[in-house]
């Protein structure tokens, strides 16, 4: 371990100090782009108790010569210092000392990026620098540390005066104008706070705020995230809008965000993107007049009067005319009222929510891809050429401009077919992506998921959805308990006269009431509650671990069909549905979207729509169950990510769990991890076609035992894992007794435990991750099963990051192992590193290594790693085997194919034992829409 | 999607004498034409005494020997009426009297002038919605679109349709949300895809002869649920009465008639 260390930080250093000099010397602006995530991360967890400590040592910082202060961090940083390491080590206990120095170091830094923008490096620059690699070694902790994301919001403010302001505009849905400073480094959703708040709205979950990047493309701001790192070099231009267009707008508990929604809708209408006929622009039109103008009076609303509106693209005085017409007709309607025809109407609408996207078959032909609430539809011209709706989707991938979605096999088909579309760029594959995964989470998904990661989960990974689902948006919003609140309606200002006479409960302020309400299932109105749901959009992508086990086993066909075009995909899923059981389809229908919709429909029902619509069972549990796309390390934002990674990681192995014990039939689960790209370079990160990278960590396990949850503990042997397996088993089941939305093999439980989970891994293995428990509030007893759950995934690892900008990437990914696990490195740059954890035992009964064992082997463009641990535990001894295995290539290499072969040689191998975990990262080199 | 089968209006067309020689047909059987005439007036009979409906009769034209199947020629949707562009060349002037008759009904009328594309009305199947339309023989992708023009509030799902005419030769609808499907293989697979490209769930009846799934469903305040068994009844002795698959068509047509020439109820 200490070597490894030692390595790692070596590496990093190096980088680091050529930096420097660098930014000092010339190019200021290009050098911070790297060095700003993390000088931000950094900022963002430190907690408050740590702003006094950036001030300071800012000043003093200013002021000290250089080699001073170098001194200073010396002990800690020196690149070449073998003193370093060790220490890190160590030091757990100060390591809080440590952090808040990072952080104040973080501030200082980043200060002094930005002054480095005007004048060209001070003399401080360096040794701040050098202050600042501190920080990122221990990045992980800091983040750990549990800040609440309004904390974020806190700490900007109390950095206000060293921070850098930014103006933000966004225009909102009236077409208004808000201005909001920002601190430069500020996340997305502060600035979306911002503007709910100036909005008074509370149900803001079907919101987002957009931007245009370089292409002028629309792109949504991730909360999660940087703002400045989103925009790039575009303006703090931002439009407020609908992002997730609900399905039933009477649902919505607020007339003021049904008004909002009428804003969206009209504005798509008059723009063409939500297409109606003549009559429908009219009955609208008609609506939104009586909303704005109230009852149509013949003395004052001459035919002039809705010159000021536009109803329509082409907006004809025939239309004009009959606008009128139907308006008198609604004479007496409330504008809510009025707000909630015009909603009724609108949601039926062929294109209501659905989000269209430019793409090419595989044949080169024009579609569109359009992401909607049900799945995923395909558009010729106007013409609707096949659909996918949720649950026939078992992942969703993209790579380069590729954007593929597997399907999942009709009865009579043995295999799942991908079908591949070709987008313009990479971005726009990747945001397609991102839309699906979003949307998909936001509507299909009922329960939340981990809700305690949140802090760490995010930065990098665009990978998941941050918000609160649909379902858990309307529990939320079923707490709402405010008078409804005033608003003006755009043209005529007048006050709008609420539907809901909402029972006015005593509560003065509203935001308090909200507060109040969300104590219960995890669910706030706040903004940390944002970060607590995370990672739903997991689910999505992946399915039955077995999947990349079934390939293999089977034929790699359809592995193979990436290429397939459309339309042989099309015939052949149709020809493969033949159900002969006419019910078969009807069923289908049945868990399709409309039952979801149905459910999505009792509002705050906690209803999981997947098991009760699905089908299969099994398939539920599939669903549910596998969780692909684990981020490890992100490229971008270093430090928050890594911790994100860790978390999610251990969410994912928690509900691994509990599919395993309600299937019990596969022992083998596979994860499916999108990743960022591996790359080193800084030029990477622009390149288009990234450089693709497959790890796959194979995980054998002596013959398990009949115990359901021991497949999912990987470092148990049969007897014992059963005996480990039993407490933490318990353990769950409170949980879930607990968890309101929780269903048993739902989503939801795993959600609940990741909530506890988190802080109970920290507090076992190692003392440093004790504080993280911010978020396990309600820490208890599961500790122990935590424990497997999370071993197996990544241990307490100290993640080391680099701030270095040719080395991001692989310092990123780089983790340092503060357990007795070996690391291993291979060739390969960038190593994400998944410490086996051989404390299944964080239960308290450690096991004792006996041996352990490291090979390693290379070909082309693989590195086998394989790992071989025996564990003694309570008598028994256990023998784990990793295996890990680096893919490396461009992008013509079959990654899936090279990752079958390697599976299945593993299998072949040691017959006698079996598979308990595959996880697979996929690290692809990002495009610069990383952000 | 309440008011789905409310229709106020039929337009129907005399047979001309022409139909038992020239009609198009897929097979080589006679038509017997009095017998054809016998059936047609019956079924312009149940429309205008027993449903009710005010009944539209266009006159024949010997030029047009499939003149009587009207569906073809317009689509009707809500106060809209697309005029289609017929596959067949021989019937492209059938339109010209459907359009008259539908101005005057004070449809907009909406004109299908591209001339790279086709659309047979018997393609085109309504739900109450959405649209299918039947990519086959008769009808092409451009036709679709145009048609997906027509009615932008709806979502037009294109279904290829193999071994029969038209889409509608095997299916329709029975009433709300519920389709009428005929049990032969071409006709399972075309709903197959229907039920995956609608984000609707429908229910399906299943009728073992594909023909005996066209049917006209009417939903009138004075007649009940009724309509729809009155006219499937007579739509079946019809069917027995038919000896050449062309007055199958001409059933369908018939019926398409209904359907596409009635007009919504508001």
């Amino acid at each position: 371990m200490t070597t490894e260390v030692g390595s790692e930080s070596d590496v990093k250093k190096v980088p680091e100090v050529q930096q420097q000099t660098a930014p000092a010397s010339a190019e200021p602006s290009q050098e911070e782009s790297p060095s700003d995530p993390e000088a931000a991360a950094s900022l963002e967890p430190s907690s408050p108790p740590a702003d006094g400590g950036p001030k300071k040592e800012k000043g003093i910082s200013r002021f000290l010569p250089p080699w001073l202060k170098r001194q200073k961090s010396q002990s800690q940083d020196k690149p070449g210092e073998s003193s370093a390491p060790p220490k890190q080590e160590s030091v757990e206990a100060v390591q809080e000392e440590q952090e808040e120095k990072h952080g104040a170091g973080a501030a200082t830094a980043s200060t002094e990026q930005t002054e480095e923008e005007k004048s060209i490096g001070s003399a401080d620059t360096q040794p701040v620098r050098e202050e600042k690699s501190e920080e990122k070694e221990v990045e992980t902790k800091e983040e750990e540390q549990v800040i609440p994301h309004e904390a974020s919001g806190l700490s900007a403010l109390k950095l206000n005066k060293k921070m850098k302001m930014v103006v933000c505009h966004v225009t909102l849905l009236d077409g208004s104008q808000f201005s909001c400073e920002v601190e430069k480094r500020a996340k997305g959703q502060y600035l979306f706070f911002q503007v709910c708040e100036h909005l008074n709205l509370l149900e803001k979950d079907y919101f987002g705020l957009s931007f245009k990047d370089n292409a002028e493309q629309r792109c949504w701001l991730d909360p999660t995230k940087e703002i400045k790192r989103q925009i790039r070099n575009s303006q703090w231009q931002f439009a407020f809008s609908v992002k997730f267009y609900p399905l039933d707008p009477s649902q919505l508990t607020e007339d003021i965000t049904r008004y909002l929604l009428c804003l969206q809708l009209r504005q798509d209408i008059a723009s063409g993107r939500l297409p109606c006929s003549f009559v429908t622009h009219a009955l609208l039109g008609s609506y939104t007049l009586q909303a704005e103008l109230g009852d149509h009076d013949p003395e004052e609303h001459r035919l002039d009067y809705i010159s000021d509106f536009q109803f329509a693209p082409n907006q004809t005085k025939e239309l004009e005319e009959k606008v009128v017409e139907l308006h008198k007709s609604h004479r007496g309607m409330t504008p809510a009222q009025s707000d909630a025809q015009f909603l009724e109407n609108a949601k039926k609408l062929s294109m209501y929510g659905v989000d269209l996207h430019h793409a090419k078959d595989s044949e080169g032909v024009d579609i569109m891809l359009g992401v909607c609430a049900n799945g995923l539809l395909i558009y010729k011209d106007r013409l609707r050429i096949n659909r996918f709706a949720w649950p026939k989707i078992l992942k969703i991938s993209y790579k380069r401009s590729n954007f593929y979605i597997k399907i999942r096999p009709g009865e009579t088909e043995q295999f799942e077919s991908t079908v591949g579309f070709k987008l313009p760029n990479h971005r726009a594959a990747k945001r397609v992506w991102k839309v699906c995964v979003e949307h998909h989470t936001f509507f299909r998904l009922v329960s939340p998921e981990q809700p305690t990661k949140t802090k760490f989960l995010t930065l990098g990974s665009k990978f998941r959805y941050s918000g609160r689902t649909q379902a858990q948006t309307r529990q939320a919003s079923s707490l709402i308990d405010r008078p409804a609140p005033y608003f003006q309606r755009t043209s005529s200002k007048r006050i709008s006269r609420s539907l809901d006479g909402a029972p006015v409960v005593n509560v003065s302020d509203y935001s308090q009431a909200a507060g109040a309400g969300e104590n219960g299932p995890a669910l706030e109105l706040n903004s940390d509650s944002k970060s607590k749901l995370r990672v739903q959009g997991e689910n999505i992508y992946v399915r039955h671990s077995n999947l990349m086990l079934e390939d293999l086993d089977k034929t790699q066909e359809d592995v193979l069909k990436h290429q397939a075009s459309i339309s042989e995909l099309k015939r052949s899923f149709m020809e493969a549905t033949p159900d002969p059981m006419p019910s078969q389809w009807d069923k289908r229908l049945t868990g399709s979207p409309a039952t979801t919709l149905r459910l999505q429909a009792q509002g705050s029902a906690e209803v999981k729509p997947e098991v009760n619509g699905q089908p299969e069972v099994v398939e539920v549990v599939e669903e549910t169950v596998v969780i692909e796309e684990v981020v490890k390390a992100k490229p971008k934002s270093p430090a928050p990510e890594v911790p994100a990674t860790v978390e999610t990681e251990c969410a994912a192995e928690v509900k691994e769990e509990r599919s395993l014990s309600s299937d019990s039939d596969s022992e083998e689960e596979a994860e499916y991890h999108a990743q960022p790209p591996t790359t080193t370079t800084h030029n990477n990160k622009k390149k288009q076609e990234p450089e693709e990278e497959q790890e796959a960590v194979l995980i054998q396990q002596a013959p398990p035992s009949g115990i359901e949850s021991q497949p999912i503990t990987e470092a148990a042997e049969p007897a014992p894992s059963a005996e480990e397996e039993k407490p933490a088993e318990l353990p769950e089941e409170e949980v879930h007794a607990d968890e309101p939305l929780a269903t048993p093999d739902e989503a939801p439980n795993g959600h609940a435990l990741q909530a506890k989970a988190p802080p109970t891994l920290r507090a076992a293995p190692t003392e440093e991750e004790e504080p993280h428990i911010v978020n396990g509030s309600a820490s208890r007893v599961e500790a122990e099963h935590l424990p497997q759950v999370i071993c197996c995934s990544e241990p307490p690892v100290v993640k080391t990051e680099m701030v270095t900008i040719s080395d991001t990437f692989a310092a990123q990914k780089t983790e340092i192992s503060t357990k007795e696990v070996p690391i291993v490195h291979t060739e390969t740059k960038t190593i994400t590193y998944e410490a086996a954890q051989l404390d299944g035992n964080g239960d308290g009964e450690p096991g004792v290594l006996m041996t352990a064992q490291t090979i390693t082997s290379e070909s082309l463009c693989t590195t086998t790693t394989t790992h071989i641990t025996k564990t003694l535990k309570g008598g028994l001894s256990e023998t784990r085997i990793e295996k890990r295995i680096v893919i490396t290539g461009d992008s013509d290499i079959d990654h899936d194919q090279a990752l079958a072969q390697a599976i299945k040689e593993a299998k072949e191998q040691h017959p006698d034992m079996s598979v308990t975990r595959v996880v697979v990262h996929k690290e692809t080199e990002l495009a610069e829409d990383e952000d | 999607m309440s008011g789905f089968g409310s229709f106020t209006h039929a337009v129907v067309r005399a047979l001309p004498q022409s139909l038992a020689k020239e009609a198009l047909r897929t097979g080589s059987l006679e038509v017997d034409l009095l017998k054809a005439q016998e059936e047609h007036d019956k079924y312009v009979s149940v429309l205008k005494h027993r449903l009710g409906l005010e009944v539209v009769e266009l006159p024949a034209d010997e030029a047009l020997p499939d003149c009587v199947f009207v569906e073809d020629a317009a689509v009707v949707c809500g106060d809209t009426a697309l005029i289609t562009r017929p596959g067949a060349e021989s019937r492209r002037k059938e339109t010209e009297a459907m359009k008259a008759a539908l101005t005057e009904l004070g449809l907009s009328i909406v004109e299908m002038t591209d001339e790279s594309a086709t659309l047979d009305g018997g393609d085109v199947l309504f739900t109450g919605r959405e649209f299918f339309v039947g990519l086959s023989m008769r009808t092409n992708q451009r036709g679709a679109e145009i048609l997906a023009d027509a009615f932008k509030d709806y979502a037009v799902s294109t279904v290829p349709v193999q071994d029969r005419l038209h889409l509608k030769s095997f299916c329709s609808m029975a009433g709300p949300g519920l389709i009428a499907i005929g049990a032969s293989e071409a006709a399972q697979k075309a709903l197959k895809i229907m039920q995956q490209m609608s984000d609707h769930n429908y229910d399906k009846l299943t009728l073992p002869d594909d023909l005996a799934a066209n049917c006209v469903y009417m939903n009138l305040p004075s007649k009940g649920d009724s309509a729809l068994r009155l006219l499937l009844q007579v739509f079946e002795k019809l069917k027995d009465h038919m000896l050449i698959p062309v007055s199958n068509q001409e059933k369908v047509k018939v019926d398409g008639a209904l359907t596409c020439c009635s007009v919504l109820r508001i």
